[in-house]
């Protein structure tokens, strides 16, 4: 197994999460991509642990699932409160601090 | 064997995470989001991390995608994104641009490093287990001892994190207390 496999999944499934962040406009499938950015941090943590034969890299992959849970319930959160007060979770709609 | 391995699971991930990016309907994005996660998981297993690969499809597949999936439901906005309007000029292809460009920034030091640990030759992956010590030993044995503090900071954020959501959706006092007339008066 080489490591750079594993960064090259890991940069591709990253691109592929910001591409996701900057065009879709449904706020759920933003945090999705979200979800898929921290992924492709986790598989190259988990990675370069392997390679180091070291643990940490997997301690710190389980804390950045951990962080990811809470960033979903807020964020699910925030957007349930967005649909309550505008009647749409396209972010495009959510222009009340434009200037 | 590893390659195969690695070629499937590699397959499963691009493929779920296009699905994410590329879906019409919302439903459909969140169950290639699983898709993903479940390759990722296929990964963790080969390279030893077998705790994290259950932790990923308990907490990510099981919890967060199931949260994804009940809050596109509650909000009843799984009808299909219209994905030809941009309501900002030129949005979407920036969009790739900025994708494309990020690959290649990410992609080139890995290609042409001058580094080993980068240019793939001497990269072995190995297990991340010595002897016969369990991985989930070792974990804890990490976490609980040199990672400590931050296992705990974390319960606090956890904590945060709940309050955050439980005091961001709930109903404003006052309506709430006018549906507890309304519901009582007949």
């Amino acid at each position: 197994m080489l490591l750079n496999q594993f960064l090259f999944l890991a940069a591709v499934l990253f691109c592929i999460g910001v591409y996701g962040v900057l065009a879709r406009r449904n706020a759920v499938l933003v945090l999705a991509s979200i979800e898929l950015m921290l992924n492709a941090v986790n598989i190259n943590l988990v990675a370069f642990g392997a390679y180091r034969h070291n643990i940490a890299g997997q301690v710190f992959a389980l804390f950045v699932i951990t962080i990811a849970a809470a960033e979903v319930g807020v964020g699910l959160a925030i957007v349930v409160l967005i649909f309550r007060n505008r009647a749409s979770i396209a972010l495009d709609d959510a222009d009340l601090m434009k200037g | 064997m590893d390659w195969v391995v690695f070629v499937i699971s590699a397959i499963a991930v691009l493929a779920g995470a296009l699905g994410v990016v590329t879906s019409r309907n919302p439903v459909h994005a969140a169950l290639s989001l699983v898709l993903t996660l479940f390759g990722i998981a296929v990964m963790f297993v080969e390279q030893q991390a077998n705790f994290l690969a259950v932790v990923q499809v308990i907490v990510y597949a099981g919890a967060i995608v199931v949260l994804f999936l009940f809050v596109i439901m509650l909000l009843g906005v799984d009808q299909a994104e219209d994905l030809e309007v941009e309501p900002l000029v030129g949005q979407r292809p920036a969009a790739v641009g900025v994708g494309v460009a990020g690959l290649a920034a990410l992609l080139l030091p890995i290609a042409f490093g001058k580094w080993q640990w980068l240019s793939g030759q001497a990269s072995v992956a190995g297990p991340a287990h010595s002897g016969t010590e369990p991985n989930v030993n070792r974990l804890a044995n990490a976490l609980f001892t040199r990672y400590l503090l931050p296992f705990e900071a974390t319960s606090v954020l956890l904590v945060i994190a709940v309050i955050g959501a439980v005091v961001l959706a709930r109903r404003p006092l006052h309506t709430e207390r006018q549906g507890l007339t309304a519901r009582e008066e007949p």
